[in-house]
């Protein structure tokens, strides 16, 4: 087991990143941060980004395709590592984080919900959400009665046997906000939530963010779609890499 | 550690904070190493991933399965024919010759033709290799009785007596016999004619002999002999422990005796050849025709070797499928990470750092090749069991071979898994949740 213990994910782990004790800042916050993509010419994904996101607000970030949104998403998913600048979560820099770390805040403290829901065919929608349990540190005895919990505030109790093949796609993405709230995040970020589903649906899905909302997530969702942004709170508009305040 | 006293979703979420500051830190440091990604759950999605596609699996395991059931077949049925080659191979029968008259068939029934001389353990005892010799001929005794106490009791039932055979001195150690008490007569009785007996250990007990130092005596007919001994253990003619035997030289004086009837030797390992060409010559240089020898067959030295070679080529084919089934197994756990990268990067993107992916298709070719060894392994005892059936051999396989041969299969399947987990451990998270479902 110790074949892949050193694969990029290497150097001591540092004291734990998150040991602020009591942190009342923003979520989320980008300070002055770019991210290039080599090549001829390099393109700019993100140029000079400033970003701020308070614990409890509902965030929508919008633009065409190629806007950078993506590239955001990654940024605030930990996918992807800045150019330059840095990217505080909870307050702690995570920029120069060893892997290991990144992937430990990732399971811990970002929720994600996609475009394509990302279920796996072959498990149940309970082991679908039980997923998320493995790799965040959600104690053993409590995993399966969170999983049934939280399919039961999605409203797929019924379905915990099922395979997300034969559910529909309104089904199918709550289930994966059930997946992603069950390790209770400090932000839940969603791309393009509502891309493969119709517009009823998609209001159904939306519902939820809102009550997660006044449950008090913070809450991040990527979309071109103006009605999905304009449930948000507060919106943010990105074109050419550059963010600007949607008033 | 802090955990969630109570489940986040029965009654205020969790991530509510309660209208005051949260506790930030709680998270990612809530409970401990033991609740991540463990032991227990690493097997539960591997086991998930080996059995998503059955079909896949089957066809997977195939070479495995044919490579170490070849091996265990192959080890299997060499221990077998060992097992079988020992069991033929008799340290007695390697050693022991048997010299008989010859005998033709005629109208009055079988005769011997030939007669074994009465100095037959000087002859025979010159030809080299030899180690004992001695010779054994039946005494008819006619109708008298054999007994302890010559008391003529006609309402005593009549029993049959003991067979009385006749020894040269020789015939003790040429049958491989033990005295249990006593002594084997020597030459010297047997020149004289004395009228000593030594009786088999049956025979003893059915007179009520047990003890010679105060030298009983048993009555055939009215003639006393001295018991001298009680012999037990013998390999050939144990019909000796029934008699009571006479010298020769006794038994041609009081009895008539004619003939031998068999003379036994023992030889050095190898002296077969040389004493079946000369034993009948010794005997009778005339009519060496008329004497039938008996020697062990010669070791077969070509059989063994051939059967070397064919264990060879069966092992060399054995490591051809197993390296075949782990490429197979490979092969198929490398496409298996490409159909699942969207899983990989959800996996990631979870949480799941590169380690943990790479142990899970680590250990998902690993159980893959395990199971192909395991089936491999009983498809190999049985086949071997079905083998020594067949040939009424008994069916030797150590169980450590059949143990070992099935870890092997998992240990092929964790080095065919290793490419394709350094593979998947290396999918980066962006490229893997784009597209895909």
């Amino acid at each position: 087991m110790t074949l892949l213990d050193g694969l990029g994910e290497s150097g001591p782990a540092p004291a734990s990143p998150a040991a602020v004790p009591e942190f009342t800042g923003p979520v989320i916050e980008l300070r002055d941060l770019t991210r290039t993509f080599p090549g001829d010419p390099p393109v700019h994904a993100l140029r000079a980004t400033d970003l701020s996101v308070a614990r409890g607000e509902y965030l929508s970030v919008v633009g065409p395709s190629g806007s950078g949104k993506s590239t955001l998403l990654h940024m605030l998913g930990l996918l992807d590592r800045p150019t330059t600048g840095d990217y505080l979560l909870d307050g702690a820099a995570t920029g120069t984080l060893p892997e290991r770390d990144r992937a430990a805040l990732r399971g811990g403290r970002i929720g994600f919900v996609f475009q394509s829901f990302h279920l796996l065919a072959q498990r149940t929608v309970l082991d679908n959400v039980l997923l998320a349990t493995l790799y965040s540190g959600v104690p053993r005895n409590e995993r399966r009665e969170r999983a049934l919990a939280a399919l039961d505030r999605v409203g797929l109790s019924h379905r915990l046997d099922f395979l997300p093949t034969v559910l529909s796609g309104g089904e199918r993405q709550r289930v994966a906000v059930a997946r992603a709230v069950i390790a209770s995040p400090h932000v839940l970020l969603a791309d393009e939530p509502t891309g493969n589903l119709d517009s009823v649906t998609s209001e159904g899905v939306l519902d939820l963010f809102d009550e997660l909302h006044r449950d008090g997530l913070t809450l991040v969702v990527i979309t071109h779609d103006d009605a999905v942004s304009s449930r948000a709170q507060r919106r943010v508009r990105i074109a050419d890499g550059v963010l600007t305040e949607v008033a | 550690m802090a955990r969630l006293g109570r489940p986040a979703w029965l009654g205020r979420p969790a991530w509510l904070g309660r209208g005051s500051a949260t506790r930030p830190g709680a998270i990612v440091a809530r409970g401990n190493a033991l609740d991540r990604f463990g032991l227990g759950d690493l097997v539960a999605e591997s086991a998930h991933g080996v059995a998503a596609k059955p079909g896949r699996l089957i066809l997977t395991i195939i070479g495995t399965v044919l490579g170490i059931g070849s091996l265990v077949v192959t080890i299997g049925l060499a221990q077998t024919a060992a097992g079988q080659i020992a069991r033929q191979f008799d340290a007695v029968a390697a050693t022991q010759v048997l010299v008989e008259p010859s005998t033709s068939q005629t109208q009055g029934g079988r005769r011997t033709t030939g007669r074994i001389p009465w100095d037959v353990e000087d002859r025979l005892g010159r030809i080299a290799g030899v180690t004992a010799v001695g010779a054994v001929g039946t005494v008819s005794i006619g109708d008298v009785r054999i007994t302890v106490v010559p008391v003529n009791d006609p309402s005593v039932a009549t029993s049959a007596p003991p067979q009385v055979l006749a020894a040269t001195p020789g015939a003790l150690e040429a049958v491989r016999g033990r005295v249990v008490t006593g002594r084997f007569f020597d030459s010297g009785h047997d020149e004289r004619a004395d009228r000593v007996v030594v009786l088999g250990a049956r025979a003893a007990l059915r007179l009520g002999v047990n003890r010679v130092d105060r030298q009983p005596s048993i009555f055939i007919g009215e003639r006393a002999y001295t018991v001298i001994g009680i012999i037990d253990d013998v390999q050939r003619r144990t019909d000796l422990l029934d008699a009571v035997i006479l010298p020769v030289g006794t038994a041609r004086a009081d009895f008539g005796l004619t003939a031998l009837e068999q003379a036994h030797g023992t030889i050095a390992v190898g002296a077969g050849p040389v004493f079946e060409a000369q034993a009948a010559l010794a005997l009778d240089p005339t009519t060496p025709e008329a004497i039938t020898v008996q020697v062990p067959p010669p070791p077969s030295a070509l059989r063994q070797s051939v059967q070397a070679d064919i264990n060879a080529i069966f092992l060399a084919l054995g490591a051809v499928a197993l390296l075949v089934g782990g490429l197979g197994i490979a092969n198929v756990t490398l496409l298996s990470v490409r159909e699942r990268v969207g899983e990989i990067g959800l996996r990631r993107a979870l949480g799941a750092r590169k380690k943990d992916i790479g142990n899970q298709f680590l250990v998902e070719s690993g159980v893959i090749g395990l199971l192909g060894g395991l089936l491999g392994a009983a498809l190999g005892v049985f086949v071997v069991v079905a083998v020594s059936l067949a040939k009424e051999w008994t069916p030797i396989l150590d169980t450590w071979v059949v143990l070992a041969a099935a870890l092997l299969g998992g240990v092929i399947g964790l080095a065919a898994g290793t490419y394709p987990a350094l593979k998947a451990a290396g999918i980066e998270p962006i490229t893997a949740l784009r597209g895909g479902s």
